[in-house]
């Protein structure tokens, strides 16, 4: 905005220009430049130069005391203001033997005495004039004791109001103090308006109050009273308040502005014309009109102005004179004080927009910018070349850090398939060096690497894409990064689990093992299902599955088989396929297909029928029953959980939780094996960014732990377990009685906003139509065809374009639109057009 | 009239059988026939050959590459062939390798062959040999064709079989023809006295014979400054005449005009040591010769109405009015070095293979897809193609047909055997990588710039997308129907440009910040860059053809340039990528940023919908956990919060604004982005 600042001033010293000009009329000027202001007069000489009508500020003094020196520097100061008001200043010297009226009383010395020809207007004591603000509005109040009213109570102020009413317009202001720079200011805008406008004075705070304004306070305020317009007595003058601080300046603007026509009728090319409004800086609102709409019009105008008034300018603007091809889209018109700036054409809805437009300093910017969206670009620039992206950002940031490779083989396309014929099991990262993601795994890779360091038979490699997109081609890796396990065989697994430092380490030792192992006698499944088997994998797996299969069940043998080869890595499958299978079966109280499922958290064994026979509902099955039945919830976990797509019910806690609530909770979730929600429990010290879960759910941390209902997959409801119950199973039971009842209010709810582009793009396509004239050219024939709606956008752009280049500002006539679109009935709504600032 | 009779013969011969094709043994039939055995009939033949197809290539030589023999005359190929790049990336590496072919085999690279920069023509031969016969293409040899004819017949592929007719006369019958002769048929230029002229084709190359010669060159081709620059050194002088002023192909950045490497008479010209240049219409030209043997230039005009054999002193000359008429010194030798056309004579008229207009009329018309547009089936293919991007791509050369030929034969496979055009399917989330991926690497698209383009198919919702490579933008409205792929939820097409207006004959290409560094500048690029379109349908035929002149696309819904790199690699984090990934998530209207699986945790618990990072990574299990030092540069960088450190009392939970989370969330409620509400405004109407 500098641009418009500098405008602005240049705007201000014109009219303070213009303002002393005035002044110069105003005042009679006695003397120009003179080196010496301050006459020293004896009485005599000063009695007999006194001329009828002239005012003068006289001081009367023997000799210079040392009191009076103060009083009389500020006399001395306050003689150039105060001969702008064709008052001089007169020191009279008087003789000591002098014991005239003025000068005899010891007292004397004490006051300034204000004539006007030879008549004592007042006498000031000198401790009233302490500087030249207060010598200026104490002597200005003085002589102008007709023009400026002085009212104390609201009753005053309303006689005068009544008096004025349809005759003249008031002044009213409020000082909190007389003989203050604001005092000063009003009295001299009253020495120049006085005979315009009545104005009037108080100092009384209450008064204000008592007229309806809130806040009086210290500040001055100054009102501009539409008296002569008020036609009802009952009703007060319309106000419009100054909102600028009192300075004569402001005062003197604030009154040109509001004696100017309220409404101006513009009949000329707006582009040339000039009112108060934008002489003295302001806005000028044009609202278009056309003759059969003109009535309604110019109410509108009129309603817009009062609201505009001391703000911007408003004028109607009459469609015919105007080339009509600007105009048929827009309703209004602005035009700023900036010299060169072209006429903005606008379509708004109704005339808050008009008045949003003006006041709303930010608001007319963005509307602004819809016009002229290259503004808008350059302001978001300042974000749009910044790095959002969480995993790019923190691996650019780690770029210099050297990994350490030691542990990996880095692979090219020559060694690639000797390198798998050097161990039986050889992992490799497919990445590229470019990309994120993959940098990121390789981090974890090295850490796996280093994990892992010294186990036989197993080789760490990686290939680089980039560097090799022939083996990675032939390996039809599409995504970055891959890990793939090749093995002696020929056989290869590829890795898709989550992309961390342990997941892999753990799949990378569990596809080590066969899945499924196969076990060849009960021993040996027993061996099994205590976790002593493979005796390799005793540090890592949690739970044995062994599918016990009779020769009969050889389908189900087939398609368990199938499954283990989906879950290699991620579970440890036994299979025991022998003639004595049923009897180990039956041990467990089932009969083959079956899985037994032996927990490592305790020591029994489960069996579980097969009914299933497909791969892929075994996998599901397994993946199913390997969930806890109350787990803790860990950012690796949860998906697992998610996929249930049931709610939640979530206990967070502050490390372990008490004995007693987990009782109580596996209570409640052994008791619904089948329930329809998932119970489960966090602990903030293991997973902190359970910390943001709880920030989001409520307003003040809420004392921990807490019992939260989350409805992730439906309306994303957030209901928390009433703190001053204790928690059981019977409470927790009632409660979500209720909350399905409707009774509850949730805490929150989660925003269900869709994960929109967090920034806008550079707009090159625009920024290429204002430079490559082919290109807009081509546009509206190349969608008319098909789309002829598209057309008045299409120009429209090109209308937009053009609004750019002041120089082709005429060429505005260009904006093709179709003819007969509605715009009459400008009030009070404006158009119907669409709302562009809206969205923003 | 004869003819006529055969033609009817035939065809009674051939559908006496209830099969036509194979009771008759007057053919021999073949489904692709390929005529000539150059660069770029071998190319295809391998295509067809890796696709178990069945064609025949012939060559009426008794090796593959019989023009590379003969021509350059001076054996110097102006192709480089570099050794290094720097880079062990093979597809990389083939950008700058502008004579190998395509194939699977390492050993058919032409690097392992020449370790010249600018190889010689026989290595060339050599190298066509060998890629014949390691890959054993089917080639029959010593089989000129001399006639192309069409047999109607509603069951044929195209509606008809081309029947070909070698020196021999055996027949040959296909259901596809693709033309593979390039163009050797010299041009001339007839005016009196043109008997005088040696042809580039036979002219000595022994600069001995040039000795103390003054030398007049017609043309302003490689070929003429390739016969000047060899004797540049031993002649008098040498002037150069040709109708147009002489284009650089460092100023146009068309590697068919003149190359740095033969302007060696450029130098001397400009430094006024004799040699020179001249610009004036072969047309108007004439020859005389002296009784010493010496050639004088006159125009057409003095010798209108006299008979030349009157001898020179009889004809005006145009020094005799215009005393310092610029080539009034007599010449000892004119040479031709006016370049080929097309053969167009073995092809009967009802094939309808016509050349083309203006600067074009050299090559046969074609369109796009490189199908003849007289006869439906009749693809042209290597040199003779050129008319797609004459004096703009590569299309006219080894480096450039080697993928045009490749994406000939892609038509070919979906028409004709139900093969759709080679695609893969990706998720959203690797929409910014596969983009970055193909720009930095691969070879066709730069090489046919403006030509040749990948696609990318949104399918329904944006959470996938088809990625196609390599297809021929002038045939975008047909993508549907030529690729098999359907393009119904709007496309990215990725393509190579040089900026506007900077190639030209008449460019300066080396003014003062011809180079854009800012990435919000890349529009204004110069040099050849990434630009991706954005179309939400499918451009018209119509939209197409009304596009604007020297677009190779028309308008696009966005547009995007990838800022132009000094070293062509488009890998930065924050230049290229950053940038791109803006475009693309404004275009499919989602956020494409990646998230650390806790991210994805904070988001399912306090979201209802996650970003595609994490649904189709975190939720599927494939959430990237990140160590521990990237997490803090994370939440170094302001985007990750870290919820360990902070002390979370009640209020420090409520009153911490600053947080990371807090910014991804309230990155959430920006407006609506310009280009969107372009978009969408659009839609609205």
């Amino acid at each position: 905005m500098p641009v418009t600042d500098t405008t602005m001033s240049a705007q201000m010293d014109r009219w303070i220009c213009s303002f002393f000009f005035l002044l110069f009329y105003a005042s009679s000027l006695p003397t120009l430049g003179n080196a010496k202001l301050l006459q020293e007069l004896g009485p005599q000489e000063y009695f007999s130069s006194l001329q009828a009508g002239r005012a003068s500020l006289a001081y009367f003094s023997h000799n210079v005391s040392p009191s009076a020196q103060a009083f009389l520097e500020q006399i001395e100061n306050s003689v150039e203001a105060l001969q702008d008001y064709g008052i001089s200043v007169v020191k009279v010297n008087c003789p000591k033997e002098d014991v005239s009226r003025y000068c005899w009383k010891e007292n004397a010395l004490r006051k300034a005495y204000l004539f006007r020809g030879n008549i004592l207007i007042r006498e000031f004591p000198t401790d009233a004039l302490f500087d030249v603000n207060s010598i200026v509005a104490n002597v200005l109040f003085a002589l102008l004791f007709n023009e400026v009213k002085y009212v104390e109570t609201l009753v005053d102020l309303q006689n005068i109001e009544n008096l004025l009413k349809g005759r003249s317009n008031m002044v009213f202001a409020y000082v909190p103090a007389t003989g203050t720079a604001e005092h000063r200011a009003v009295m001299e805008a009253a020495f120049v308006y006085g005979t315009t406008h009545q104005f009037v004075l108080t100092t009384e705070a209450t008064l204000m109050k008592e007229a309806g304004n809130d806040e009086p306070g210290s500040s001055a305020q100054l009102f501009f009273c539409h008296c002569q317009l008020a036609t009802d007595p009952a009703q007060p003058c319309r106000r419009t308040p100054m909102k600028q601080a009192l300075t004569m300046l402001n005062i003197h603007r604030h009154l040109k502005l509001m004696g100017a026509p309220l409404v101006t009728e513009v009949a000329e090319d707006p582009e040339k014309v000039s009112t108060v409004h934008l002489q003295l800086g302001l806005p000028l609102v044009f609202i278009l009109s056309q003759k059969e709409t003109y009535e309604a019009d110019r109410r509108t105008a009129e309603l817009v102005a009062w609201q505009l008034l001391g703000k911007a300018g408003v004028a109607l603007l009459s469609r015919d004179v105007v080339d009509s091809n600007v105009l048929l889209r827009s309703n209004i018109a602005l035009k700023t004080p900036d010299e060169g700036v072209p006429i903005k054409y606008l379509a708004l809805e109704d005339t808050d927009e008009v008045i949003t437009l003006v006041e709303d300093k930010s608001k007319f910017e963005q509307i602004q910018e819809d016009e002229d969206e290259e503004d808008e670009d350059e302001k978001e620039n300042d974000n749009q070349d910044i790095q959002d992206d969480q995993v790019v950002e923190a691996v650019s940031r780690d770029r210099k850090q050297e990994l350490p490779l030691e542990q990996i083989l880095t692979l090219t396309e020559e060694t690639f398939h000797t390198t798998m014929l050097e161990a039986a099991r050889v992992v490799v990262m497919f990445y590229a060096s470019w990309e994120a993601v993959s940098l990121a795994v390789q981090r974890s890779y090295v850490e796996v690497a280093d994990h892992l360091k010294g186990t036989q038979g197993l080789l760490l490699s990686q290939v680089n894409c980039w560097d090799w997109p022939g083996v990675c081609t032939k390996e039809n890796i599409t995504q970055f990064p891959t890990i793939r396990i090749y093995e002696k065989g020929g056989r290869s697994l590829t890795y898709n689990g989550m992309l961390g430092t342990e997941e892999l380490a753990s799949f990378i030792i569990l596809s080590q093992v066969s899945c499924p192992l196969k076990l060849a006698t009960i021993d040996e499944a027993e061996d099994y299902l205590r976790g002593e088997l493979p005796s390799e994998l005793s540090s890592y797996h949690h739970t044995s599955i062994l599918g016990v299969f009779s020769k009969a069940t050889s389908v189900a043998k087939e398609a368990f088989v199938e499954a283990g080869n989906i879950l290699s890595g991620h579970v440890t499958l036994g299979l025991y396929f022998e003639d004595d299978a049923l009897a180990l079966s039956r041990k467990y109280a089932v009969s083959p297909p079956a899985l037994l499922l032996a927990r490592s958290r305790d020591q029994s064994v489960e069996g579980i029928a097969l009914s299933k026979q497909s791969a892929q509902d075994i996998v599901q099955m397994i993946r199913y029953e390997l969930l806890d039945i109350f787990p803790e919830i860990t950012v690796q976990n949860l998906p697992r959980y998610l996929q249930l797509r049931k709610p939640f019910l979530i206990m967070f806690s502050d490390g372990d939780i008490s004995q007693m609530e987990r009782k109580e909770m596996l209570k409640l979730a052994k008791g619904r094996p089948q329930q329809a929600f998932v119970t489960c429990w966090l602990n903030l010290k293991n997973t902190p960014v359970g910390h943001g879960i709880l920030k989001a759910y409520f307003a003040t941390l809420p004392s921990l732990p807490v019992l939260v209902w989350v409805s992730l997959h439906t309306a994303g409801q957030v209901f928390r377990f009433p703190p001053d119950q204790s928690v059981t199973e019977m409470n927790i039971l009632s409660w979500l009685e209720k909350l399905k009842a409707g009774l509850e209010i949730p805490s929150s709810t989660l925003s269900e906003e869709d994960w929109k582009p967090p920034l806008p793009a550079y707009n090159f396509l625009q920024m290429m139509e204002t430079t490559v004239p082919e290109f807009i050219l081509h546009t509206s024939y190349s969608h008319g065809d098909t789309q002829e709606q598209q057309q008045p956008e299409s120009s429209e752009e090109k209308a937009t374009v053009r609004e750019e280049r002041p120089e082709e500002s005429g060429v505005k006539a260009e904006k093709g639109q179709s003819p007969g679109r509605d715009l009459r009935g400008t009030a009070p709504r404006l158009a119907g057009r669409e709302k562009r600032h809206s969205e923003l | 009239m004869a003819q006529a009779v055969w033609g009817t013969l035939l065809r009674l011969a051939l559908c006496a059988g209830a099969v036509c094709t194979t009771s008759s043994t007057a053919f021999l039939y073949h489904d692709y026939c390929v005529i000539g055995a150059g660069p770029s009939g071998l190319q295809i033949a391998y295509f067809l050959q890796q696709a178990g197809r069945d064609y025949i290539v012939f060559e009426r030589s008794h090796a593959p590459g019989s023009f590379f023999a003969l021509y350059p005359r001076h054996r110097k190929l102006i192709s480089i062939n570099k050794q290094y790049t720097g880079k062990s990336n093979s597809e990389f590496n083939l950008r700058h390798d502008w004579n190998s072919l395509l194939s699977h085999d390492h050993r058919l690279l032409f690097r392992h062959y020449s370790h010249d920069f600018f190889p010689d023509a026989d290595t060339m031969v050599r190298y066509l040999e060998d890629f014949a016969s390691l890959l054993k293409l089917q080639v029959q040899y010593n089989t000129a064709i001399v006639h192309v004819t069409l047999d109607r017949d509603q069951q044929a592929w195209n509606g008809h079989h081309f029947i070909l007719t070698d020196q021999s006369r055996q027949n040959y019958k296909c259901s596809s023809l693709l033309v593979a002769t390039g163009t050797w048929v010299p041009n001339v230029v007839n005016f009196p006295g043109s008997e005088y002229v040696e042809g580039y084709e036979t002219v000595s190359i022994n600069p001995e014979d040039f000795a103390g010669q003054t030398v007049l060159i017609l043309g302003r081709g490689n070929s003429a400054f390739e016969t000047a620059e060899n004797i540049l050194g031993v002649t008098n002088f040498i002037h150069m005449v040709s109708r147009s002023r002489v284009r650089l192909s460092w100023a146009t950045h068309y590697v068919g005009d003149l190359r740095a490497i033969n302007n060696g008479l450029l130098d001397t010209y400009q430094l006024k040591s004799l040699d020179g240049l001249l610009e004036g219409d072969l047309e108007d030209l004439a020859i005389v010769k002296d009784k010493k043997g010496k050639l004088h230039i006159t125009l057409r005009f003095y010798l209108e109405n006299r008979n030349t054999s009157a001898g020179i002193n009889s004809i005006t000359l145009p020094q005799d009015e215009l005393d310092n008429f610029a080539t009034r010194a007599p010449y000892d030798r004119v040479i031709r070095c006016l370049g080929w056309k097309f053969d167009f004579s073995i092809y009967n008229r009802s094939l309808r293979l016509m050349p083309g207009k203006g600067n074009k009329k050299k090559y046969p018309q074609i369109k796009p897809s490189y199908e003849s547009r007289g006869t439906r089936g009749l693809f042209v293919l290597g040199t003779a193609s050129h008319s797609v991007d004459f004096r703009k791509s590569a299309g006219g050369f080894i480096h450039g047909f080697r993928y045009t030929t490749r994406a000939v034969h892609r038509l070919l496979e979906n028409r004709h055997h139900g093969v759709p055009w080679p695609s893969t399917v990706y998720p959203v989330i690797q929409l910014t990588n596969s983009i970055i991926k193909r720009v930095n690497e691969a070879s066709g698209l730069y090489q046919m710039f403006s030509v040749l383009a990948d696609i990318i198919l949104l399918r329904e919702n944006a959470t996938t997308f088809e990625y196609l490579e390599e297809y021929p933008v002038g045939v975008l409205a047909e993508l549907e129907t030529l690729t098999g792929r359907k393009a119904p939820n709007g496309l990215f097409v990725i393509i190579m440009e040089y900026g506007r207006n900077f190639s030209g004959a008449d460019k300066d290409v080396f003014y003062y910040n011809r180079a854009v560094g800012e990435a919000q500048h890349a529009w204004q690029s110069n040099f050849l860059h990434p630009v991706i379109y954005y179309y939400k349908r499918l451009p018209t035929e119509r939209e197409m053809r009304l596009r604007p002149p020297d677009w190779s696309l028309p308008r696009p819904d966005a547009i995007h340039h990838i800022v132009e790199d000094f070293l062509t690699d488009w890998t930065a984090p924050n230049a290229h990528i950053l940038p791109l990934r803006r475009f693309l998530e404004n275009c499919v209207g989602t956020d494409l940023r990646n998230f650390f699986a806790e991210s994805c945790f904070l988001f399912a618990f306090t979201r209802q919908k996650l970003p595609p990072f994490c649904q189709q990574g975190y939720v599927r299990m494939q959430g990237l956990v990140g160590i521990k030092r990237l997490q803090r540069h994370a939440v170094d960088a302001g985007l990750l919060e870290d919820y360990t450190a902070a002390d979370f009392t009640g209020d420090r939970l409520l009153g911490s604004p600053e947080g990371s989370q807090d910014q991804l969330l309230r990155d959430r409620a920006m407006p609506v982005s310009p280009l969107q509400h372009l978009v969408t405004a659009k839609d609205e109407l």
